[in-house]
């Protein structure tokens, strides 16, 4: 990998960060239910982006450096992992146990199967 | 809008802490998965990457809630260290897209421990990340507390 795109992949990590950052406070001012939505929704786009970009690489329909850059580094600073287990830690602390398997397991699942269809998609076309 | 009212989301200073953190937390990420081989057909980087974020996450957010609330810091911290650098650094799309790989590989059983262990034991290692954080700010807590007596 070049220096150059290396630090566009860096850019395109904070640019998503921001994304994340915004999309979310929006979400989280917006939503009137109890369980955290924002979370769930950011990691279920970014995931079926991120499978429909890599079916799109694997097929070279897009280079190996767009997809780090967008793939890598804008999806991957828009997602997180971290938050998501926090949250689900939250909830088991608070003894939401319900609401803990929808932020570990659901999101999971239909994340998967986001990046799954993505993927097909990509490959597909 | 002022910017007393204008929530933390819309403004400039929280915007470009998150921006710093998060492009240090992925090229962090990048340099580690090039540097940490994959397991066979199984890339393990993102699930190591995943749970130390976890970790780090889980500990700063507990330290973070015993700062002194009147100062921004630990608002400011969150931003940079947390949302950006922690939420940068880990990926929840990787984690989902390769566990579809495998699963298009032909390796249903490997997707599905792939998945699973990475966030059974990121739930742990955030749950170990607030129970140090709490275990050593009540240790390094208790002499303030007696050189604040003494002053007094």
């Amino acid at each position: 990998m070049t220096p150059g795109i290396f630090l566009m992949l860096a850019l395109a990590g904070g640019l998503g960060a921001v994304v994340r950052f915004i999309l979310d406070g929006f979400i989280r001012a917006h939503s009137k239910t109890r369980f955290a939505w924002a979370t769930t929704i950011i990691n279920v786009s970014g995931s079926l982006v991120l499978g429909f970009l890599t079916g799109l690489t694997i097929e070279h329909f897009v280079s190996t450096d767009v997809s780090i850059v967008i793939g890598t580094g804008f999806l991957g600073g828009y997602t997180t992992f971290s938050t998501a287990s926090y949250e689900t830690v939250q909830l088991i602390k608070k003894g939401r146990y319900g609401a803990s398997f929808i932020s570990g397991i659901v999101m999971l699942v239909v994340s998967v199967a986001a990046a799954v269809i993505g993927l097909w998609v990509g490959a597909e076309l | 809008m002022n910017t007393a009212t204008r929530p933390s989301y819309l403004r400039w200073a929280a915007i470009a802490l998150v921006f710093v953190g998060g492009g240090f937390g992925a090229a962090s990420r990048e340099g580690l998965s090039l540097a940490i081989p994959n397991l066979g057909e199984v890339p393990i980087a993102i699930p190591i990457i995943n749970v130390v974020g976890a970790f780090l996450l889980g500990y700063l957010y507990e330290a973070v809630t015993r700062l002194d609330k009147a100062r921004p810091t630990g608002a400011n911290l969150k931003l940079l260290l947390g949302t950006g650098f922690c939420g940068g650094f880990t990926t929840y799309s990787s984690l989902a897209t390769d566990t579809a790989v495998l699963f298009r590989d032909g390796l249903p059983g490997s997707a599905v421990i792939y998945a699973l262990a990475t966030v059974i034991i990121g739930a742990c290692a955030t749950w170990a990340g607030i129970a140090i954080a709490s275990a050593v700010n009540n240790r390094s807590s208790s002499p303030r507390k007696d050189e604040q007596e003494d002053a007094t």
